[in-house]
């Protein structure tokens, strides 16, 4: 296991997006999603982009008003972690041209469809931006 | 748009949006989940699309933090919709709000095998996926060949592949099996010839998961992964699609050198060269640009190659090249290059030995103390505590007592803790020591725990040429104005020993110093107090020749707390008082403290227990590894025999190749809580009792001596806190030099619930086990790896068997060869039903460290139960016929762990106890059945009832029936064990006569000698 969760969260704290790749009752992601905010929202700019949290870390970015925060094992490769989170994010910017908040709110199901497409029980599946808007497209197309 | 046709869920999604405050978001959630509700019970009336609308309501719900507890059935029954738009619902939706414990999950396998094995491709994607992220043991029993034909399929297209990949992987965690070692090998490496980056992304995830459990198998992949990675840094061949920022797929890149770094070595000199020459590449041509995407992208790929290089650089060619590296990236400006710099510096620590090399860079470090950011000031002081030795101790432990007047509160325990170990281990000299421990308390008393004022008095105890320097220092702190109550505490207990040693220096006769330590009596705690009556009892008995003003001060105070609420101290009071008119008797009641037996740390073995973070954790294990420590050090010697040697000679250092903890012990005590923990040496000698958790025991003379004053002490009866404080005298004192590094207790328990695993790993060597188990039969193999490039000498495994399994090991070779695994074959028979449990006595040489183990053994009760299925016809009148006890026995279990109904039944299923649904009328019941083989019993039913209270789910009552006695008895309690809150593991039973010895201690002979000596009973009172 590598991944264990992938969280977007806005300034205000607000779950935008969660996808956890380990099982964790209601409350237990409750208490994780309150606990993990709270530290990684106060950060500054100047603070690097890691966060040591229980027995993992997170690996956090920020972008206008919403945070990525991704959980991962102690063993995994902070920066590529980073960046797959810009991927995340370009990925959804083709997409949605210049992806905002209200476009992941108001399309959850395109952008669960979009992760689904990219990480697999916390691994990472597809890194081609082509290859994992190919489905999405598709799947418009036919509705 | 998929969303289009779905204008309730924006309109719901913007209302919640709307919401101004929490119970407004509250009402409107709770009037949709009411309008789901309605809608989903006449289903008469919803069309595909109206389903879809509200299952996605659902998942919009949960993910806000509300509860749903329904609607399952509607998101899976979307899987099985003709039409893909609801298919796709139907699986993400389930994937995101079920797990695989979730009964009804079974449901769908056949419709999710059939579309994995169906011709649309989209099917097979949403299926795989699925299954991916939530599948259970029964899919992996039921799927897993025809993913395995799907990845390997030269006419499926990669978008298919990939998700076989990491399906497979999901299925081959949750039951190994499904991967066949010895075809696998080779079919990985063709996989790895793979040329499509996505397919190839998910088959190194699958590659790694496979050589991190058995690196030996797959040998003939080591080439191909260094090609592959040869290919990515050479951009040959890449496609545009999987270059970010110019860099080759840098995930891949890093995973790619993640599995390689599961190869203990390469021994192929052209794929070493081949890969040497990649990894130099990497480390010289990584520079720094502008852009940060592409700047963080190469960096991972250098960093992972550093780590690599740590790895394999056995012969040191680069290792120098690498810290220079890390020496620049901890003082470059960008935070996250100078975490990850720190991270990798103890990493290193960790690997090899390059001590000296990351020295050089030591200032910086220290300032990275200082780093606005708490992420890299925690990774500076781990940094510091891992390289810390006595070179450099002076310098490391003089910074961290300088940063904890400013650091933060939360790691100000942390830091107290880590600096007094290191002035522990490297101290230079001792009267430093005993400088930074007062200081450590008087700027941070708040966070020095009490282990580490016990530990100060206990050098200072053990050594005469300290003891003046200590009191003197004691006194000085008394001056002070306003002083923290622990060092009130440690300066009185000193000066309570050896403050005569000070008589003739100004302000330090017996009166002055009574007088000052008086000054704190009425604002200090009551333990305090306690312990100043015992100072005030010492000062009289050295004051020569006796100051009547001086008595009757201390008189006064004795006489006034002889009626005090709290019984300690009136008891001390009231002793104290008596014993001080006894003149000359005093002074042999009141003699001197012993030394302390010598032991190891328990601030080291208080480290090791604490939660840390694994990086820290490891660098406390590698400090304990290494045996550079100087005089200070100090490690407990436990012969496996024989009375303790108590080293009388004080400090002088045992070489730390001493190793006689049982990890199993160490299990238990931790589990039990800190109550009552056990020794499993019976006391040797008093001397022991006297230990630090009794700092204030009055040492009395010899036996013989004690024998005449008897009457005096008769009015004295051992208290019950006797008894406890003999258990906790006896704390932390076993501890290995070689530190396990994985948690055995954790291991051990899941193997109970698995058949192959890992069941203890050191530095050294890994113990793996794989069993099978038939009828009462077990047949079991130990898997005895070396780790390391030179052999393990004397190894020795004994089975101590409970008296109810027969257990047979095959010969076990004297010596493992490096990098070698032997495999030996034990069998188990089960004579009869018992929760005890077979320990594996285990141990062997490497280099001059002797490491002993005590390994429980996953051979238990569930081992010997196969889930049965009854019908109702077979259930009930087995059920009745087995009337009463003791064939039925009935109990109210209270503390069980909340759970719900499906978490129970996974937990039974775990335990092989089948759990057959529908056979009690109340759906809150559970109802199981299995059955037990024994040699004695043979295969016997047994009947399981567990009655739940759907309010109060911390209750239960269970009934169990078997025909026999002893079987119905210990399965109740064996599944008692696994409800109630706190595990509670079985004792071994091997070490259980000296676990007996020692929870009975006090009837022991041995302590019953040691009641009647009034230090050692002063000492139980504490």
């Amino acid at each position: 296991m590598a991944i264990r969760f992938i969280l977007l969260v806005n300034k205000q704290g607000q779950t935008r997006l969660a996808q956890y790749y380990e099982y964790l009752t209601l409350e237990e992601r409750r208490a994780l999603e309150g606990e993990i905010v709270r530290k990684c929202l106060a950060r500054t700019e100047q603070q690097c982009s890691f966060v040591e949290h229980r027995n993992y870390k997170i690996v956090y970015r920020r972008y206008a008003s919403l945070f990525f925060l991704v959980g991962v094992d102690n063993d995994e490769n902070e920066l590529a972690i980073l960046e797959f989170i810009h991927l995340v994010v370009e990925t959804m910017d083709r997409h949605f041209r210049n992806v905002c908040e209200l476009d992941i709110m108001f399309h959850l199901e395109t952008a669960h469809f979009m992760l689904e497409e990219m990480v697999m029980n916390g691994c990472i599946v597809e890194t081609s931006k082509t290859n994992i808007l190919t489905p999405i497209q598709l799947m418009d197309k036919a509705s | 748009m998929a969303l289009l046709g779905m204008r309730g869920l924006s309109v719901f999604i913007s209302d919640v949006r709307n919401c101004q405050n929490k119970e407004q978001e509250r009402l409107r959630i709770d009037k949709e989940l009411g309008n789901i509700r309605t809608r989903f019970k006449n289903e008469k009336g919803l069309t595909p699309n109206e389903k879809k609308k509200y299952v996605w309501k659902m998942l919009y719900i949960y993910m806000l933090g509300y509860d749903v507890d329904f609607g399952h059935m509607e998101a899976l029954s979307l899987i099985s919709a003709p039409k893909y738009p609801e298919k796709q619902v139907g699986y993400i939706v389930t994937s995101c709000l079920l797990n695989e414990s979730h009964e009804f999950l079974r449901m769908v396998i056949n419709t999710v095998r059939n579309d994995i094995i169906g011709r649309n491709e989209t099917f097979q994607c949403l299926a795989l996926t699925m299954v991916g992220n939530i599948g259970g043991k029964e899919f992996a029993e039921s799927l897993a060949p025809d993913v395995q034909r799907l990845l390997i399929s030269s006419s499926c297209r990669p978008l298919v592949r990939k998700k076989a990949a990491l399906c497979l992987l999901r299925l081959y965690r949750k039951n190994p099996d499904v991967v066949n070692i010895d075809g696998w090998s080779d079919r990985m490496s063709q996989l790895l010839d793979e040329r499509d980056l996505g397919v190839l992304t998910s088959v190194m995830s699958l590659f790694v998961a496979l050589v991190s459990n058995n690196n030996e198998a797959y040998w003939n992949c080591l080439p191909k992964c260094a090609k592959i990675l040869e290919r990515l840094a050479r951009n040959q061949d890449i496609p545009q699609e999987y270059t970010y920022y110019g860099i080759p797929s840098p995930w891949l890149q890093v995973k790619t050198m993640k599995a390689l770094q599961y190869f203990p070595t390469v021994e192929d000199p052209n794929t070493r060269r081949a890969l040497f020459e990649v990894l130099q590449r990497i480390l010289m041509g990584t520079d720094v640009v502008k852009n940060v995407n592409k700047n963080n992208a190469s960096h991972a790929v250098l960093f992972e190659a550093l780590a690599l290089v740590m790895h394999l650089d056995a012969e040191k060619e680069m290792m120098s090249q690498c810290v220079a590296l890390l020496g620049k990236f901890i003082a470059v400006r960008e935070p996250n290059i100078r975490y990850l710099g720190l991270e990798n510096m103890t990493r290193m620590l960790l690997i090899t030995d390059v001590q000296d090399l990351i020295k050089r860079h030591q200032a910086q470090i220290v300032t990275s103390l200082k780093d606005p950011d708490i992420s890299i000031r925690r990774r500076a002081l781990d940094l510091l505590y891992g390289m810390c030795d006595v070179t450099n101790a002076k310098d490391i432990v003089e910074e961290l007592l300088q940063y904890l007047s400013t650091a933060d509160f939360v790691m100000r325990e942390e830091l107290a803790l880590k600096a007094a170990i290191l002035a522990e281990k490297f101290a230079p000299d001792l009267s430093w020591y005993v400088d930074v421990i007062l200081q450590l308390i008087d700027k941070a008393g708040d966070f020095v725990s009490d282990d580490i004022w016990y530990r100060v008095v206990q050098f200072v105890t053990n050594n005469e040429d300290l003891q003046p320097y200590a009191a003197a220092k004691a006194r000085e702190y008394l001056d002070k104005p306003a002083l923290h109550e622990t060092m009130v505490k440690v300066s009185a207990y000193i000066l309570g020993e050896y403050s005569h040693l000070l008589a003739r220096r100004p302000g330090c006769n017996p009166k002055e110093i009574f007088t000052i330590i008086n000054e704190k009596l009425p604002t200090v705690s009551k333990p305090t107090v306690a312990i100043l009556l015992s100072t005030y009892a010492k000062i009289l008995m050295h004051t020569e020749p006796s100051d009547p003003e001086l008595q009757e001060q201390i008189w006064a105070i004795f006489r006034k707390y002889e009626s005090y609420i709290d019984v300690e101290i009136q008891q001390r009071a009231v002793e104290y008082f008596v014993l001080s008119r006894k003149g000359a008797a005093l002074a042999d009641v009141l003699a001197e403290m012993p030394k302390f037996p010598e032991r190891q740390s328990a601030l080291l073995k208080k480290a090791e227990d604490a939660e840390v973070d694994t990086a820290e954790q490891s660098a406390i294990k590698l400090r304990s590894q290494q045996q550079t420590s100087n005089a200070l050090v100090v490690t407990d010697q436990q012969p496996v025999n024989g009375p303790l040697p108590i080293n009388q000679l004080g400090l002088v250092r045992i070489p730390s190749q001493k190793m006689e903890a049982s990890s199993h012990n160490q299990g238990l005590t931790k589990e039990n809580g800190a109550v009552s923990k056990v020794d499993p040496e019976p006391a040797p000698s008093a001397d022991f009792l006297g230990d630090l958790l009794g700092p204030l025991a009055i040492e009395g003379p010899p036996a013989a001596t004690v024998s005449a004053e008897q009457n005096m002490i008769s009015g004295l009866e051992a208290t019950p806190n006797a008894a406890d404080a003999l258990a906790l005298a006896t704390v932390g004192d076993q501890s290995n030099s070689v530190q396990p590094i994985v948690n055995i207790a954790e291991r051990f328990h899941a193997l109970c619930l698995k058949d192959s695993g890992v069941l203890y790993e050191d530095p050294y060597m890994q113990i793996g086990i794989k069993s099978e188990w038939r009828a009462h039969h077990g047949h079991l193999v130990l898997f005895l790896g070396n780790k390391n490039t030179s052999p393990l000498l004397s190894v020795r495994a004994v089975i101590l068997p409970p008296t109810h399994l027969k257990v047979e090991l095959s010969l076990v070779p004297e010596t493992i060869p490096p990098r070698a695994q032997v495999q030996c074959p034990l069998e188990v028979v089960n004579l009869r039903a018992s929760r005890d449990i077979a320990v594996l006595d285990f141990s062997y040489k490497f280099g001059t460290t002797v490491v002993s183990v005590k390994l429980r053994l996953p051979a238990v009760l569930n081992k010997f139960l196969q889930p049965k299925s009854v019908s109702a016809e077979e259930f009930f009148p087995q059920w009745k016929s087995l009337s009463g006890p003791p064939l039925k026995l009935q109990e109210v279990v209270r503390v069980v762990k909340p759970m719900s109904l499906p978490e129970m039944t996974n937990l039974f299923t775990s335990l092989h106890l089948g759990v057959i649904p529908g056979l009690d009328t109340n759906s809150n019941n559970l109802v199981s059945c299995t059955g037990f083989y024994s040699e004695s019993t043979r295969a016997m039913l047994c009947l399981i009832r567990v009655e739940t209270d759907p309010s109060d789910r911390t209750q239960l009552r269970i009934t169990i029936a078997s025909g026999d006695p002893t079987l119905t008895f210990e399965l109740k309690e064996f599944i008692k064990e696994h409800l109630i809150n706190i595990p509670t593991p079985t004792p071994a039973p091997a070490p259980s006569p000296a676990l007996a010895a020692a929870a009975l201690q006090p009837q022991s002979p041995i302590t019953r000698a040691g009641y009647t000596d009034p230090g050692v009973m002063l000492a139980g009172l504490l």
